[in-house]
């Protein structure tokens, strides 16, 4: 086990040299759009310097004068000491404004992880246990049209229902406009409020899948010998599928949800931007639009640290919860 | 189920009635496939989308980037009028002008004195007419009692006017400070606040010709001669007067006021300035005015500051944006005055397009990687393998919105978006069927129709895409519908971040961009609700069909 870990996590780590190496050539290639803007806005000010002038300087201080092979390797020394320099956007240090924005990604996915939980798997169940029939045609129509809606789409009608023609809601932000004026408790609540619609989205968009893997593993649990036994010891049905075959498909299900886990931090980009919550998936949208090398760098190694994370728990939880599986 | 009722009877026969009928494995795939209720109405759904977009791009007249424009009644400012407030001066192009002529002039008026001097050194003196009108003369003080006491001065002393004719020498006389003074004075020029306007815009006025109109205004037989010709005027107000000529057509429109068009090129005409004037008397709110050619409009009047303006509705063409659905335009009309439902159809192709056209990439790539991975094992799996895990974690997402903005920075054209898109989600999308091949084929290559394909000397590259490869078809199949799906869906959600294909190529995701703007959000939607249907539909037929492969593939699931 030992020797397994040390060895996925070394892999791991060359992985992420490759991986950081692909991101920062990518992001040299953007013609330092955001150096530029600044040298633009710079250079527009009465009595300064020429635009080139600006563009030279600013390229030199924020270190785009050198190659890309010496420019990945200024960054990468730094970034293995953790210095990940300041984003040139928010002009704060990365780590700073990740730590600041990092809560909001983690509460917003948190709950509609939880959400999910609490919905896919007892739909799953449900529609496995009374195969092709309506309950499971409905249940297998609702997941897939989840999995089929655009994210931004759905958004969209929820902010339509619910925040112009009922006005319930406030249709962007995480604050309302009255944020500053409440108790703790009131300021707790309105940022919930405002996190109704983004959880909506996030959980009813990821729901399906999770509702479809419930699905399929219980069927082919309930198609198992054991279960057959149970049945012919005369066992309640309830008892057969709450018992006997839940506790069997909890084994792909931890390992699955187990895999996700590290994902609560990464942020919902899309769902975060449509409604403008002041995560990490928004943040990076911005720095991604703005150009902001240091900041984009720190968030795609990030998140390619979360999927390798990912995948690293999920193939020990499949050793640790099965204990028919040996690693090697 | 029939064929063991048969076996039962004696005499079996293999004649065609009772040959027991046998299904290919494809078949009976194709069998169950059809047996599955929701995949057949993906399939239909996939038929009539591809039909939609197709077809009806192809039938309907308009083009995905043609703008459509409305007539539109609006109220466009036509011309402006104010009452004449300054005196104007009408020079003698002749006379010697002194420089201070009409600041002294004005001080003379207001002091209400005939006679006042200039910087230069001389006198000016004025004739007062009627309206507010004067006459300037350049005074020269002498004293001539004889012209002092003729019948002529007295005379005009009579009708209050101070000029007079004696010898043929023109006199002003003062009698204002209670000694009597006279002058011998020559013509410089007219002061008044009046304008004219000639009929036709050739026409050129002379300063004899506003003379002897001032002074036939202020006289009774309103009968003046100008070049030769002989002219008639009639007064319409205290004001306003109308210059006849001689064979009794308007020649000349003479107002107090200053009116002036505010759209360039157009010639007021004095018979509009006539109506509009008199209408502006009377305080009217809108009148109405036939022009040379006939055509009556209604103009309206509003005054703001002393300041009339002379307003029309006009028919203006203005780009019909956000045409609700009508007869014209079943789905209406977007941001840009385009037909939404030709964008619907042109965007569908792309959206189509670009979902086949990546997965092909994809599964060309993937086939490739996961075969030869799979074929070879060893350090050619181990290294390819890690080119996938790398390729794995570069979370997606991002790497296009990165992606479609560098190409923004190179201003790429949209026809260039929509290839390279392809290129960039096919050459990262390909890692998962990499992945399936190579975990399917690593098990396949140990059978023994490998040991047999071998022994027999198939070559390698053979052995692999034509052994192994078709093993793994179903599972790919399964993969590449619900792959398309989640191709398109990335596809909408890049264009909806406007990094994506772009104006004026159209797609459901850019349509759908218009949301950003609230105000078509609330207001407008019929805008984006109709390309929003038609991704979830078209994925949604995807999904479906890729469900029910899946069950035709794989009975085993079946109770």
């Amino acid at each position: 086990m030992k020797k397994f870990l040390i060895r996925r996590i070394l892999i791991s780590m060359i992985l992420l040299v490759f991986v950081s190496m692909i991101i920062y050539g990518i992001m040299r290639c953007m013609p330092a759009s955001f150096v530029e803007t600044k040298a633009m806005q710079l250079a527009e000010k009465p009595g300064a310097k020429s635009y080139e002038e600006w563009l030279e300087q600013l390229n030199a201080s924020y270190g785009l004068d050198t190659g890309i092979i010496q420019g990945y390797f200024t960054w990468a020394s730094k970034a293995v000491r953790g210095q990940f320099g300041d984003s040139w956007n928010f002009s704060q240090p990365v780590l700073q404004k990740f730590s600041s924005v990092i809560w909001y990604s983690f509460a917003l996915s948190l709950a509609a992880f939880i959400l999910e939980i609490i919905i896919a798997i007892p739909a799953g169940v449900a529609a496995a246990r009374k195969q092709y029939s309506m309950t499971d045609y409905s249940i297998t129509v609702f997941a897939l049209i989840g999995i089929s809606l655009p994210s931004f789409f759905f958004a969209t009608i929820l902010k339509w229902i619910f925040a112009v023609k009922l006005n319930w809601l406030d249709l962007y932000g995480i604050v309302g406009r009255m944020h500053q004026q409440l108790s703790p408790v009131g300021q707790m609540l309105d940022m919930a409020q405002h996190m109704i619609m983004p959880v909506i989205t996030l959980t009813i968009v990821s729901v399906g899948s999770l509702m479809r893997y419930t699905r399929t593993n219980m069927l082919e649990v309930l198609n198992s010998d054991y279960i057959r036994t149970a049945r012919a010891k005369g066992l309640p049905e309830n008892r057969v599928i709450n018992r006997h075959a839940f506790r069997n498909i909890l084994i792909p299900i931890i390992t699955l949800l187990g895999g996700t886990l590290p994902s609560l931090f990464g942020g919902a980009m899309i769902t975060e931007t449509l409604f403008q919550i002041p995560g990490i998936g928004y943040t990076s949208y911005q720095c991604i639009v703005a150009g902001d090398i240091p900041f984009v760098m720190f968030y795609m190694l990030f998140s390619a640290v979360l999927i390798l994370v990912g995948n690293l728990i999920a193939d020990i939880l499949y050793a640790v919860v099965d204990p028919r599986v040996r690693v090697n | 189920m029939a064929n063991e009722e048969n076996t039962n009877v004696e005499e079996l026969k293999l004649d065609d009635a009772r040959r027991v009928k046998v299904l290919s494995p494809g078949m009976l795939v194709a069998k169950r496939f059809f047996r599955n209720r929701l995949a057949i109405i993906g399939m239909v759904i996939i038929i009539i989308m591809f039909l939609f977009s197709f077809l009806g791009g192809a039938l309907i007249p308009y083009s995905q980037s043609q703008v459509f424009y409305r007539t539109e009644e609006m109220k466009k400012d036509y011309a402006g009028a104010t009452y004449i407030n300054d005196y104007l001066l009408y020079e003698d192009k002749d006379a010697e002008i002194p420089s201070d002529l009409y600041s002294k002039s004005i001080l003379a008026i207001t002091k209400k004195q005939a006679v006042v001097e200039t910087r230069g050194g001389g006198s000016l003196a004025l004739r007062p007419l009627a309206g507010d009108s004067y006459i300037i003369y350049s005074a020269e003080e002498i004293k001539n009692p004889r012209a002092m006491k003729s019948q002529e001065r007295k005379d005009a002393a009579a009708e209050s006017d101070n000029y007079f004719e004696y010898d043929d020498v023109s006199y002003i006389f003062d009698d204002a400070t209670g000694k009597e003074l006279l002058y011998r004075v020559s013509e410089m020029a007219v002061i008044c606040k009046l304008s004219f306007t000639p009929f036709s815009e050739e026409t050129k006025l002379g300063y004899d010709f506003y003379k002897g109109a001032l002074l036939a205004m202020s006289e009774d037989d309103k009968k003046f001669e100008f070049d030769g010709a002989s002219y008639t005027i009639q007064q319409d107000g205290e004001a306003t007067a109308m210059v006849l000529a001689e064979d009794g057509s308007d020649y000349v429109y003479i107002s107090n006021m200053n009116m002036n068009s505010v759209i360039g090129g157009v010639f007021l005409t004095p018979d509009f300035k006539e109506t509009a004037a008199l209408a502006i008397e009377e305080g009217k709110e809108s009148f109405e005015y036939t022009n040379a050619d006939g055509e009556t409009d209604t103009y309206l009047l509003s005054e703001k500051s002393g300041q009339h303006l002379i307003a029309r509705n006009q028919e203006t063409r203005v780009i019909d944006t956000y045409a609700s659905p009508s007869k014209e335009h079943v789905m209406g009309t977007d941001a840009n005055g385009m037909d939404l439902l030709a964008r619907l159809m042109y965007g569908g192709r792309i959206s189509l397009m670009i979902g086949f056209v990546v997965v092909f990439i994809e599964m060309l790539l993937g086939v490739i990687v996961g075969g030869i991975s799979g074929y070879f094992g060893g350090w050619v799996d181990n290294v390819l393998m890690r080119l996938v895990d790398v390729i794995y974690c570069i979370p997606s997402m991002p790497l296009y919105l990165i992606l479609g903005s560098i190409m923004d920075h190179y201003r790429a054209t949209p026809t260039v978006r929509i290839y390279m898109l392809c290129v960039i989600m096919g050459s990262i999308g390909w890692v998962g069927i990499a992945r399936i091949v190579r975990g399917q084929i690593l098990s396949l290559r140990e059978q023994e129709f490998m040991v047999a394909a071998e022994a027999t000397g198939v070559r390698v590259s053979r052995r692999i895409f034509r052994h192994l490869v078709p093993n793994v078809v179903p599972q790919l199949i399964v993969f590449a519908t619900m792959d398309l799906g989640a191709v398109i869906l990335a596809e909408a959600t890049l264009s909806f971040l406007g990094l994506g294909i772009k104006y004026p190529a159209a797609s459901w995701g850019s349509i759908i961009n218009a949301v950003n703007d609230s105000y078509v959000m609330t207001n407008f939607l019929f805008v984006w609700v109709p390309a929003g249907i038609l991704i979830l539909l078209t994925v949604l037929a995807f999904n479906f069909i890729g469900d029910g492969l899946r069950d035709a593939f794989d009975p085993k699931m079946k109770r």
